[in-house]
């Protein structure tokens, strides 16, 4: 900013940029948003590893009667929320870092919503339609 | 973005390519690709869900699929990296709250997460492959 050669200087101090959040009107969303979910499915994978591995070669009925548990069906969907949170920021973060043209990481990032979106919304009806409609 | 000087040539750091890789450093790039491999292994989990959603018929191609040889060894996979990606997060948390930026503690939890990583997929697996007898 101290480049002479620049005779467009901006006209707002880098406080009053840091407070001000910039046009996009966020600042540290991701990173905290990212930390609270981490937080969340650390302790939701411990039950969710328990309960595939009580799972481990069942038969269908088997299978279907622990996912319908009420207990065992609100662990799942709180984990599906919890981790395609997380993958959603987590690979944005990726693309940002690695796609620098800004149409493809444009399209790059709507796809990364897409994908997490549609993966935890077939998840967590195949967890209803076996806790709720058989 | 209309504010910032971008065509203001700046001397750029060495990067990737120049340096040794370190332990550190290559732990810290295996808690990302963990992290993309977790991502789509994803659709794993809720292809069992699905399953068991849809039809004995189903839930079968997917068990036998998943107790093959190969899906055994992507499942084994699945659960080094979510194991491995879960220790790096607490690996983060740590540096968050401002611990662990020593060379010598960072060395030691890069450690710990890859020997915790290996020894706790054992464990899972052991017990695992015991309760299915």
């Amino acid at each position: 900013m101290s480049n002479p050669k620049t005779h467009h200087a901006p006209m707002r101090t880098p406080l009053g940029r840091v407070r001000g959040l910039g046009s996009a009107r966020s600042g540290t969303e991701h990173f905290f948003m990212q930390r609270v979910t981490a937080a969340a499915t650390l302790l939701l994978s411990v039950c969710f590893i328990v309960i595939v591995i009580s799972l481990a070669g069942s038969s269908y009925e088997a299978a279907k009667a622990t996912l319908g548990h009420p207990i065992v069906a609100v662990i799942i969907l709180l984990t599906l929320l919890s981790v395609t949170t997380h993958m959603r920021i987590g690979m944005q973060v990726i693309i940002e870092d690695y796609v620098h043209d800004e149409g493809k990481k444009v399209l790059c990032i709507i796809a990364n919503t897409f994908f997490t979106v549609a993966v935890g919304l077939a998840g967590a009806f195949a967890v209803l339609k076996i806790s709720l409609g058989g | 973005m209309a504010d910032s000087p971008s065509r203001i040539e700046r001397p750029l750091s060495p990067h990737l390519s120049i340096y040794r890789p370190l332990f550190t450093m290559v732990m810290s790039i295996v808690h990302r690709i963990t992290g993309g491999a977790l991502y789509f292994g994803t659709v794993i989990l809720v292809w069992w869900l699905l399953a068991a959603a849809t039809s004995p018929g189903a839930y079968d191609l997917f068990s036998s699929i998943a107790g093959s040889w190969i899906g055994r060894l992507v499942l084994l996979g699945y659960t080094w990296a979510l194991i491995h990606h879960a220790l790096g997060g607490i690996r983060h948390f740590i540096w968050d709250f401002i611990h662990g930026f020593g060379a010598k503690e960072r060395e030691l939890m890069a450690k710990a997460t890859l020997a915790g990583s290996i020894v706790l997929t054992v464990v899972v697996w052991i017990i695992g492959l015991a309760l299915k007898g």
